[in-house]
């Protein structure tokens, strides 16, 4: 480098200045030597110098330095400038720039490996940002070079120079036009990249042309090139977009996961307004987007959360009426019944959707479609594609299923700090709508003393989101350690955190302003001065509790410096002079003392200070006002000048004095409205989530506004495809369009294309929906009985072994019973159903809407499985007839048994069964919960029909006057709050006149324990019956809930209190899973009991089912988990096991019966509540020795 | 979407420049200089920033900023990990991404900038397609290029671009066909004074490095899939599979990848494995200060603690420290105040202590808040969640491969607050 260097770097621009051809085109970089002319003598010299002597120069190191000084005066400050970015090793070519015509010398060898060192070189220096330009003719000479890797450097040449020099770029156009016609899609690709990246309008048909062609490529590769030349073009010339639009919709259609990504980043660009060429391919982009590569993945999600802002229904719409629905599950289903049966029913869904104010929200198929598909991309490495989900979450999904997007994002936190920070602005935004999402997830925003400080302060923004009363305490000891960090821009966000918190939570707001309070005798002025600027704020929303802390404050403006503490101390004093009659005049009597040296703020709070003790006290404080105005009238700054003349004029009374100084009082001292405090991030979210635009809060160049939902839904047809020729065959579900290549996630031949299966005949019926509820009846009938999913639909998707299906199938009997009210309903469908000709659409169709309804209502627990398509695939529809008969023999089995033995359920032990088991994670359990008609079926053990519910007296008819009362614990996940315990009333007026406004009242409490009541009851007729839900978190206490009946005449003092067994929620564990959990709950955690069983109680059914009604579990499969070990014959003497997690915290409780010769038999349970243990022990003991 | 991308260096110089559509002039990253002189630390830059015509959106690894310009609206977390992605991938070729390793591999760097967007949209990103497109340096095959004038740019599409597994090279041979797998835990904690856990959770990843022939089909399965709260999966994995039964199923990419990471989120409990008794007091009086440090283990499930360090950022007032370590040796810079105590092996019978006094800047008033400690240890063969891999199958393929699976727990961000 140096000397050197510097001289062979003056070549660049001697022989630019002999260039005729292009020597005013010089790059913005290029900086011209004003020492160098055309005709002066320094260039005759440098052109005489040979490359040979360079050469020698080069190896020589500084010997020819001398020769050098000609370059002398402004080169040498140059060069330091153009080696600027170089590594500084002197050892590596590129570093050691070559005069160009070296360079042009050896690309005209005919010698590739010299024209590859020429173009390394010339790439290398275009990498620098130093021109190269001038070599345009030389390189562009070979871009028909046979060796790929000069062609490809030429091509990049190219790229960054044609703009630049359009005329000789039209050289190397023929070269790539034979290039398009390459028989090496590799060829035939970068030939297309670098034609439609070349930016010479001249050629613009030309490009348009071969965009054309390559979009009707045999390779897909081309093909993706070719969508990616698209915005290319449209960039160079806006006028192509109509030819260009023809092109995206083509290639739209195309059905392979390389081009799908490319394409809509295409349609995203040029035409992003023409939604409707989405319709038709909706579903396939649904269906290919897992398959996707990750990046087209982003794009697609961004594009379809706006097609479905506009094609679908807002989902919580109808909230409020989803909400009081605690009872209204059945109105919820039941009102669907009418809109199940057939085609005309789905003409009537636009009517429907006009209708949504009044009728139950449905969730159109399609949607649920998108929200199924994206929710498995959650679990993608990539943090652009979890955001795009979750922001389509956020902005499509009914609030109850947006929960599953806190996990993904909380998880995103860990990793660079760049993602960190977007996420964390994005979570900010979402926790002001969605608290609760993140809430338990509160640990995870905890700060570090390294994060860096965006990181900290945008944490403490969700921290401060978060707060709520239950959780302020422990937000607020956190806040205490934060605000002895060194990083102080930190602590000053912490105080205003505090702030906030103390606004918005008025149960702390005493505690805040303490804690403020002591601050402002901290050390650090910072500190003190921020705490002042919120106590300021806190105090004026009840200043009249706080006159102490204004005596203090007081106090500290002998001490605080920091000018925006001052005046906010003056402001509060000024302001609130009332509370501090005595302090207040002495302040001012201070302040006019140092006025002269304050900070301009200060003297204006100074002067508004002396105006209001004026007004309020002008005995003693006249003078001292006078004083300070006068002060104020010779300051420096104009604006004290004028606020002085203005004050004066208007409170001290003179002759001259207008109107106005009546009224001075007012002006001064008038009731000034409390400050919010909001979040930064309020209403951030009319931004599309996870863009630009959201993060900065502006609108970005190019950003679509995320529309608005429409009033009603626009006719879903639109998305129907028509199906082609050849897949046309007997039954629906076969009639699905194979895709050309076949996605790498289904593993099996089938492809995930429930969509392609909805077809022009079938309307809106669609989705996987639809053809999950046939590819069931298809493995049924492999099985003895088969039913069309009239419910639960969800779970069987998840499915992929049959037996699981059985068994599954099997436990859906008891529950029609366990719905005593809708069963009716149900059957009643049933018969129609049978009676009806089995046209497969109409049924399917019926399916499909009960479905979407009860995915609507809850959190659903399955993102769509092609799996299940797969096996629908294999199993040619021919087997749907069967089911008829079966379903009524099923039906006369129910009607024999209260419950099915579970012996049936248990699944022929073969080794390719057992692993069944461990399908059900405990996360999909947990998922599944939501559904309260599906859940119960999940798993053998929380079959509870309802004639086993126990029911309990709340309110004697007789104490009632004529109202009774009894209340069962309908084991239904309580949907309003997952910690609750659902509680059915049933209320029977017995009295001859009506009762009305039964509602709860009065609830007392242990501490913790929290109530959902019930709606209001407006009217219970004489000798009606009414129910209605409420849930109660007991805390996992046996605690009696106490509160007040009330009607419209009387109160009734109750109280519930619920047996052990209610207080969990059965999970579904395998045995090995039950055994290690059973392995870490020893010692104090066990309780073991021998016992002798009932008589009647020695069969395997009886146990279950008396431990199952003592208590809400759920029963453990054995001997069926294989993970490990194969699976045993059955053992003689049975070991039962079931689980549950407490409602409220979770814990596990696991209950083993080990039975033993003679009705022996010991009971063991495991549970972390010793005293939930305990007391379940009892409970179970007596159910199996009664 | 991205525009162009500037590569500089922690001296603000631009070393690289790379633009996808017009030339952008690199005055456009005064804006950035400008924001990079305001915040003190490199990692405090605001990774997006908005400039009159353009938005710059950056991300500093290895003392270097990626800096890419955008145009028009575009995720920014889009662009963020397709910068992270451009860095992973120079280190994949070269070892390291540092300034010197990019400019020595220019014409290299460029090639691949060239090939992994289009017009400003990623093409191909995966390490297997690209090094199939442009093969990594190394010295032989520089030297046999030299002579015979082959080139180090592939002829041919590769076949992963347009198959389903784009992660896998074709026709993949090894003399020795293994499979390791490192399962790797940090815990992330924060203990307050006394001892409790504020937060803890457990990051896990799974490192593989697969070397086997031809496409195999692998299937590893958990002792207790039920730990993994929340997961990330390489693209390789087949979700479903999971979903439903719980087992990674996946034909690997050829070499080294990370097959998934997990969280185990704070809400179950999180063994910690070592505790920490301090104190450290600063008085008034004599301007100095007393630190007292002891370190025993916790829950360590039977191992033992290795690479046990402390690190603690003193306030800006200690000059400087005299301490002594009963194991392990400590060294304060007092540049970066910063005081790092390398233990080693942590003995449960005699417990490592570190204590003395600290000698402070005299007429400073002493810093209110006591410095947290920072922890690094590990553990070998233990995954402190418990997870354990149960067996690891391999279909599609006739031979045997070795098969190693590797525990390791380490410290993430353990923090003890004071």
């Amino acid at each position: 480098m140096t000397a050197m260097q510097k001289l062979l770097q003056l070549p660049v621009n001697a022989v630019n200045m002999v260039k005729t051809v292009q020597s005013q085109v010089q790059g913005q970089e290029e900086d011209k030597s004003p020492v160098l002319t055309p005709d002066s003598g320094q260039q005759a010299w440098y052109s005489a110098l040979q490359p040979d002597e360079l050469r020698h120069l080069r190896s020589g190191g500084t010997g020819g330095g001398g020769g050098g000084g000609g370059g002398g005066g402004d080169q040498e400050e140059r060069a330091p400038l153009e080696e600027g970015g170089g590594s500084g090793g002197g050892s590596s070519f590129q570093t050691q720039p070559l005069r160009h015509d070296d360079l042009k010398e050896m690309l005209d060898s005919n010698k590739d490996s010299l024209k590859l060192e020429a173009m390394k070189r010339i790439v290398a220096m275009i990498a620098r940002g130093k021109n190269a330009s001038d070599l345009f003719p030389a390189v562009v000479k070979n871009v028909a070079c046979k060796n790929i890797e000069v062609k490809k450097l030429v091509y990049v040449y190219l790229v960054r120079y044609a703009e630049e020099q359009q005329d000789l770029a039209l050289l190397s156009i023929s070269t790539f036009q034979r290039g398009l016609k390459d028989p090496n899609q590799l060829i035939r690709a970068s030939a297309l990249r670098v034609l439609s990246s070349i930016r010479v309008t001249i050629i613009v048909p030309i490009m348009m042309l071969a965009i054309k062609e390559a979009a009707s490529d045999m390779s897909p590769y081309v093909r993706k090139t070719a969508a990616h030349a698209i915005p290319k073009l449209y960039s160079l010339d806006p006028e192509q977009k109509d030819q260009l639009i023809e092109v995206i919709e083509k290639l739209l259609a195309d059905k392979t996961t390389l081009v799908a990504g490319s394409v809509v980043m295409a349609f995203e660009e040029v035409c992003p307004e023409r939604i409707d060429l989405i319709h038709k391919n909706y579903r396939k982009l649904c269906n290919l987007l897992i398959d996707v590569e990750e990046w087209g993945q982003v794009v697609i999600i961004n594009m379809l959360t706006r097609y479905a802002r506009t094609q679908f229904l807002n989902p919580n719409i109808n909230e409020s009426l989803l909400e009081e629905g605690g009872s209204g599950d059945k109105t919820f289903y039941g009102s669907d019944e009418d809109e199940d049966e057939d085609e005309e029913e789905k003409e009537k869904k636009a009517e429907v959707a006009a209708m949504a104010k009044r009728k139950p929200y449905v969730m159109d198929p399609d949607h649920r479609l998108l929200l199924r598909n994206t929710k498995p991309l959650l679990q993608s490495r990539n943090a652009a594609v979890v955001m795009a989900v979750a922001q389509l979450y956020f902005h499509l999904a009914p609030k109850a299923e947006v929960g599953v997007i806190a996990k993904a994002l909380v998880r995103l936190l860990r990793s660079h700090s760049e993602v960190q920070y977007v996420v964390l602005q994005n979570v900010a935004t979402m926790s002001i709508k969605r608290r609760g999402m993140f809430e338990p997830y509160l640990k995870s925003f905890y700060i570090r003393s390294t994060d860096p400080t965006q990181i900290k302060v945008l944490k403490l923004e969700v921290l401060t989101n978060l707060a709520n009363e239950t959780n302020i305490s422990t937000i607020l000891r956190e806040f205490q350690t934060y605000i002895k960090s060194m990083d102080k821009d930190f602590v000053a966000a912490t105080i205003q955190a505090i702030g906030r918190c103390a606004t918005n939570i008025s149960e702390v707001r005493d505690t805040c302003l303490n804690g403020l309070v002591q601050l402002l005798s901290n050390r650090d002025e910072l500190v003190v001065a921020e705490s002042v600027v919120v106590i300021k704020k806190l105090l004026q929303m009840q200043p009249e509790k706080h006159s102490d802390i204004i005596k203090h404050m007081a106090k500290l403006t002998d001490n605080i410096q920091v000018p925006m503490a001052r005046a906010s101390i003056l402001w509060l004093i000024g302001e609130y002079c009332e509370h501090v009659p005595k302090i207040a005049p002495d302040v001012l009597r201070k302040m006019a003392k140092s006025f002269t040296n304050e900070e301009d703020i200060v003297k204006l709070q100074i002067i508004n200070l002396a105006a209001k003790l004026y007004l309020t006290n002008s005995k003693q404080t006249k003078l001292l006002t006078q004083y300070v105005l006068n002060l104020a009238k010779y300051d420096q700054n104009y604006d004290i000048r004028d606020r002085a003349r203005f004050i004066r004029q208007l409170i001290v009374p003179t002759e001259k004095s207008g109107a106005l100084s009546k009224y001075a009082k007012k002006l001064f001292l008038a009731l000034k409205p409390a400050p919010v405090l909001e979040s930064p991030f309020k209403d951030r979210d009319h931004f599309q989530l996870g863009s630009l635009s959201h993060l900065l809060n502006a609108k970005a160049g190019g950003y679509q506004e995320l529309p608005d939902w429409p009033e009603a839904a626009p006719d879903p047809s639109v998305r129907n495809v028509e199906v082609p020729e050849w897949t046309k065959c007997s039954s629906r579900e076969k009639r699905k369009e194979k895709k050309v290549e076949k996605p790498f996630y289904t593993d099996s031949e089938g492809e995930s294309g429930p969509t392609e299966s909805a077809d022009s005949e079938s309307d809106s019926a669609t989705g996987s929906e639809s053809s999950s509820g046939s590819e069931e009846s298809g493995s049924g009938s492999e099985s003895e009985e088969s039913k069309e999913a009239s419910e639960s639909e969800e779970e069987e998707e998840e499915e992929e072994e049959e037996e699981k299906k059985k068994k599954k199938k099997d436990l859906k009997k008891p529950v029609q019973e366990s719905e005593s009210e809708q069963s009716s309903e149900e059957e009643e469908r049933k018969h129609q159903r049978k009676s009806k000709p089995r046209k497969s659409e109409s049924e399917s169709e019926s399916d499909e809407d009960e479905e979407s309804e009860s995915e609507s209502s809850q959190s659903e627990s399955e993102d769509s499985e092609s799996e299940a398509e797969v096996k629908k695939k294999k199993k040619p529809a021919e087997s749907k007839p069967p089911p008829k008969p079966v379903k009524k023999e099923s039906k006369k089995e129910k009607k024999e048994m209260s419950l099915l033995d579970l012996d049936d359920f248990e699944p022929a032990p073969s080794p390719q069964v057992t692993p069944v088991n461990t399908f059900l994670s405990n996360s999909l359990v947990t998922d599944l919960e939501g559904l309260s008609l599906s859940d119960s079926v999940l798993s053998p053990a929380t079959i509870a029909p309802s004639s086993t519910l126990k029911s309990y007296e709340l309110l004697h008819r007789i104490t009632g006057e004529g109202l009774s009362v009894e209340y069962c614990f309908s084991r239904q996940p309580f949907s309003p709050d997952a910690n609750m315990v659902a509680v059915q009333m049933q209320f029977t007026n017995n009295a001859s006149s009506d009762t009305k406004n039964l509602h709860i009242e009065d609830v007392k409490l242990q501490s913790g324990m929290r109530v959902k009541e019930f709606p209001e009851i407006e009217l219970l007729p004489a000798g009606e019956t009414a129910t209605a839900v409420m849930g109660i978190d007991f805390c996992d206490s046996t605690q009696a809930a106490n509160f007040q009946l009330c009607t419209h005449t009387r109160k009734f003092f109750v109280s519930i209190q619920p047996p052990v067994g209610e207080l969990m929620r059965p999970v579904f564990l395998t045995e090995n899973e039950f055994k290690k959990e059973q392995g870490q709950l020893m010692g104090m955690n066990e309780i073991t009991e021998k016992l002798t069983l009932d008589v009647k109680c020695r069969n395997e059914h009886t146990i279950v089912q008396r431990v199952t009604t003592a208590a809400n579990l759920s029963r453990v499969p054995c001997g069926s988990d294989k993970e490990c070990s194969p699976p045993l014959p059955p053992p003689d003497h049975p070991v039962h096991r079931f689980a549950g997690r407490t409602v409220t915290s979770g814990s596990l409780v696991l209950v083993t019966v080990a039975t033993k010769e003679e009705g022996a038999a010991q009971l063991t349970v495991n549970c972390e509540k010793m005293v939930i243990g305990t007391m379940l022990v009892k409970d179970i003991l007596q159910a199996l020795t009664q | 979407m991205i525009h162009s991308l500037f590569l500089i260096n922690h001296l603000g110089d631009i070393f690289l420049e790379k633009h996808w559509k017009s030339v952008i002039s690199r005055s456009v990253c005064d804006y950035f200089f400008e924001a990079r002189e305001k915040a003190v630390d490199p990692e405090n830059v605001p990774p997006v920033l908005q400039t009159p015509h353009h938005y710059l959106i950056s991300i500093y690894r290895g003392k270097l900023f990626f800096l890419s310009v955008i145009q028009t609206e575009v995720p920014p977390l889009f662009v963020i990990e397709f910068l992270h992605r451009v860095a992973d991938t120079f280190q994949d070729y070269f070892g390291e991404c540092s300034e010197s390793v990019i400019s020595d591999n220019l014409v290299i760097v460029y090639e691949l900038l060239e090939e992994m967007l289009d017009n400003g949209f990623p093409l191909a990103t995966e390490s297997n397609v690209l090094k199939e497109m442009i093969r990594p340096p190394n010295i032989l095959r520089s030297v046999v290029n030299t002579l015979t004038g082959g080139s180090n740019v592939g002829e041919t599409l590769p076949q992963g671009q347009l198959s389903n597994i784009p992660w896998r090279r074709a026709g993949v041979k090894y003399a020795n066909n293994e499979a390791y797998f490192d399962v790797t835990e940090e815990i992330d904690a924060i203990v307050d004074k006394s001892g409790t856990t504020v937060s803890a959770e457990i990051q896990g990843v799974i490192e593989a490095c697969v070397k086997l022939s031809g496409m195999p089909d692998l299937t590893m399965s958990f002792m207790n899939p039920r730990l993994l709260d929340d997961v990330s999966f390489h693209p390789c994995v087949r979700f479903r599979r999971w979903e439903s039964e719980r087992v990674l199923s996946f034909i690997p990419p050829d070499g080294n990848f990370t097959l998934m990471t997990y969280h185990i989120s704070s809400q179950n409990l999180v063994a910690i494995p070592v505790y920490v008794k301090q104190s450290i007091n600063f008085f008034e009086a004599g301007s100095c200060g007393r630190l007292d440090i002891t370190i025993g283990p916790k829950q360590t499930m039977g191992k033992t603690v290795e690479d046990l360090k402390v690190t603690i950022h003193m306030p800006k007032a200690v000059l400087n420290a005299n301490l002594t370590a009963t194991q392990g040796n400590y060294t304060y810079d007092c540049t970066t105040k910063m005081l790092v105590w390398d233990i080693g092996k942590l003995n449960p019978q005699k417990l490592p202590n570190l204590r003395g006094s600290l000698s402070m800047q005299t007429g400073v008033p002493n810093p209110e808040e006591n410095p947290s400690l920072n922890i690094d240890l590990k553990i070998q063969q233990l995954a402190i969640s418990g997870l354990k891999v149960s067996r690891l199958d391999m279909y599609g393929e006739k031979y045997k491969p070795f098969k190693g699976v590797k525990y390791v727990t380490k410290a993430g961000k353990f923090q003890v607050r004071t």
